[in-house]
């Protein structure tokens, strides 16, 4: 299995005003892959997300997609292509009921109306609705349904690759649990890159870890190594250090 | 099966009143509620596109006055009905595709857009009355500056010019334009095209990131609003018989907006029953001359809005099932990202 990576970023840089957010990431990431992005707040995921998807037009560099550059494309052009993305703040459609929430994910599909009803089922079942929660207005869900709804959106438009911006944030250990089982289905058609914080959960998903700091890329391994490494430990992992300088 | 009913039940008793109207009415009557029927017509396009789509169209009347005109001055040169009617839809709507390409791909705010489509309509407005000259002429017909274009031919049978329909059978088609429109409409909202525009509505982003292309789905239900509105303009100027620049002014505009509000944003039988209730209102008062009518308008619209802020139909609706959440408020905020 050869050929380009399913997504490679070249030199990418965003800019707000003088601060620059990503600044010359070069990341690859193979088809298959539950890819872990970490790094302290502000480091620049959820801005790099935002670049791959075109929330943000990158300042400058490079996004390639199966070696396609997507320079010039529209959001909604670059979804066409297979790449979904939860947003770090949730996006659902609140006023409406879960089941039309997944149904208008599925639609983009062009599937024939009994096979999308089929997709709607399954995905309610994947993500562990019942009928009493499956036709409830998204606005009326728990936290954490919310995000499985959201969840269940992306599973039902069947991208290429997910891209997932903390979905576990503010769960409960069983919540996160779920969650993980949800992604580790997610990930059996589709790529997956996920920014988290919760070391429990990337021990349970990610083969590879990448750690993002002031917008650069700082190191790429595996999650033991990276629990090692010692200059992660002090920006990252290390918050007492940080403290005892910052008191200086 | 039961839903299909009740969606059937307003079409039908629009059917019935058009066949039955003529029996039981006086042509006075007769050829006022063809107006009014004209001018529902053109609220549904609002209806629809405001309440499914989410774009407030401030200036809605343009499509409608476009329509009107574009009627006026087809029939008078052509001297056929039917294809004048259909001129009268084609206009506004090529018209709203050209506006609606600038609005819709600079991705101007809501607001923005609501103001602008007004200054639109007033700027026809002020140009269709400063047409008085006889030089402003399209064929043999002048547009008669503040007049407009009088006498202008009301409907005749389809390739018959000579054969003009009859005060009756004018008022069943317009009751029969407005089921029309009305049946499309409800169809469309609830197609696969009509449940991504409310998808739009509800979070442009989301829709974005699945993959939807909004600028489209927002162009295309505006030219289906222009059409509807057009249709009502052209059959509004039938009945009348003539066209005036007011067609575009503001008390024209804000009308449409009014009936919405009133009726429910979200709902289509609730804007329909609320324009004949103020069009009629509006001929009662204006008949005896005791009350300021723009007064009577006003205060009505900021009851509306302060004690019935979901609007007739959804609170007609709540009542009789008092489970019916407040989806539809016109002062509920727009989806945002937070
Ligand atoms: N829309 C924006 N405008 C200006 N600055 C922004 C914007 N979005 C993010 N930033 C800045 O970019 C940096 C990276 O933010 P972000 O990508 O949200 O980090 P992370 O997701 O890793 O916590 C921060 O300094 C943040 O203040
Ligand atoms: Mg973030």
């Amino acid at each position: 299995m050869s050929g380009p990576p399913i997504l490679a970023t070249r030199g990418l840089v965003k800019r707000f005003g003088g601060v620059a957010a990503v600044d010359g990431v070069d990341l690859v990431v193979n088809a298959g892959e539950i890819r872990c992005l970490i790094g302290p707040n502000g480091a620049g995921k959820s801005t790099l997300f935002k670049c791959l998807t075109h929330q943000h037009q990158p300042t400058s560099g490079h996004v390639l997609f199966e070696g396609r550059d997507l320079q010039g494309l529209a959001t909604h052009r670059i979804a066409r292509l297979g790449i979904a993305i939860k947003n770090q703040i949730p996006s659902i459609y609140a006023n409406l009921d879960v089941r039309e929430n997944i149904r208008l994910a599925g639609l983009r599909r062009g599937l024939e109306k009994r096979q999308l009803d089929r997709v709607v089922e399954l995905t309610l079942d994947e993500i562990g609705f019942n009928e009493r929660l499956a036709s409830q207005p998204a606005a009326t869900l728990s936290h954490a349904h919310r995000q499985w709804c959201e969840l269940g959106m992306l599973l039902a438009s069947s991208p290429r690759i997910a891209l997932l911006d903390e979905p576990t944030a503010g769960m409960t250990r069983e919540e996160m649990l779920k969650t993980v089982d949800i992604i580790k289905r997610l990930n059996a058609s589709a790529t997956v890159i996920v920014v988290e914080h919760d070391l429990e959960f990337i021990a349970r998903l990610a083969q590879r870890v990448t750690v993002l700091h002031r917008g650069k890329v700082l190191v790429e391994d595996t999650m033991d190594k990276i629990e090692a490494n010692e200059i992660v430990r002090d920006i990252y992992l290390g918050r007492k250090k940080e403290a005892t300088h910052a008191e200086r | 099966m039961m839903r299909q009913v009740k969606h059937a039940l307003f079409p039908v008793a629009l059917v019935l009143f058009a066949a039955l109207g003529p029996f039981v009415l006086e042509p006075y009557d007769l050829v006022n509620l063809s107006a009014f029927s004209a001018m529902a017509i053109a609220a549904l396009g609002l209806a629809f596109v405001w309440g499914t789509l989410g774009i407030l169209n401030l200036g809605h009347s343009v499509f409608f006055g476009l329509g009107a005109y574009a009627y006026a001055i087809a029939v008078s040169n052509l001297g056929d009905s039917t294809l004048a009617v259909l001129i009268g839809i084609a206009m506004p709507v090529a018209f709203s595709l050209v506006l609606g390409y600038f609005l819709f791909f600079s991705r101007l705010g809501d607001v923005y857009l609501g103001v602008i489509t007004l200054c639109v309509t007033l700027i026809f407005y002020s140009f269709m009355t400063s047409t008085a000259d006889p030089s402003f002429h399209i064929g043999p017909v002048p547009l008669g500056g503040f007049n407009g274009i009088t006498a202008v031919p009301s409907l005749n049978m389809p390739g018959d010019p000579q054969a003009f329909l009859s005060t009756e059978a004018t008022f069943s088609i317009c009751l029969l334009s407005l089921a029309g429109a009305y049946i499309l409409l409800s169809f469309l909202r609830s197609s696969d095209a009509g449940r991504i525009m409310t998808a739009i509505r509800e979070s442009e982003l989301r829709s974005e990131l699945l993959g939807y292309d909004i600028r489209f789905y927002k162009l295309v239900g505006f030219a289906v609003s222009a059409a509807i509105a057009g249709l009502g303009g052209a059959l509004y100027t039938a009945v009348m018989g003539y066209v005036s620049p007011n067609v575009f002014d503001l008390p024209q505009a804000s009308q449409f907006v009014l009936w919405v509000i009133a009726g429910g944003l979200g709902a289509f039988v609730g804007p329909v029953v609320a324009s004949f209730g103020f069009q009629l209102l509006s001929s009662q008062l204006g008949a005896n001359q005791v009350f300021n009518t723009e007064l009577i308008f006003g205060a009505t619209i900021i009851l509306f809005v302060m004690l019935v802020p979901q609007g007739l139909q959804p609170m007609l609706l709540g009542l009789s099932s008092l489970k019916f959440p407040n989806r539809f408020g016109i002062l509920r905020r727009k989806e945002k990202p937070a």
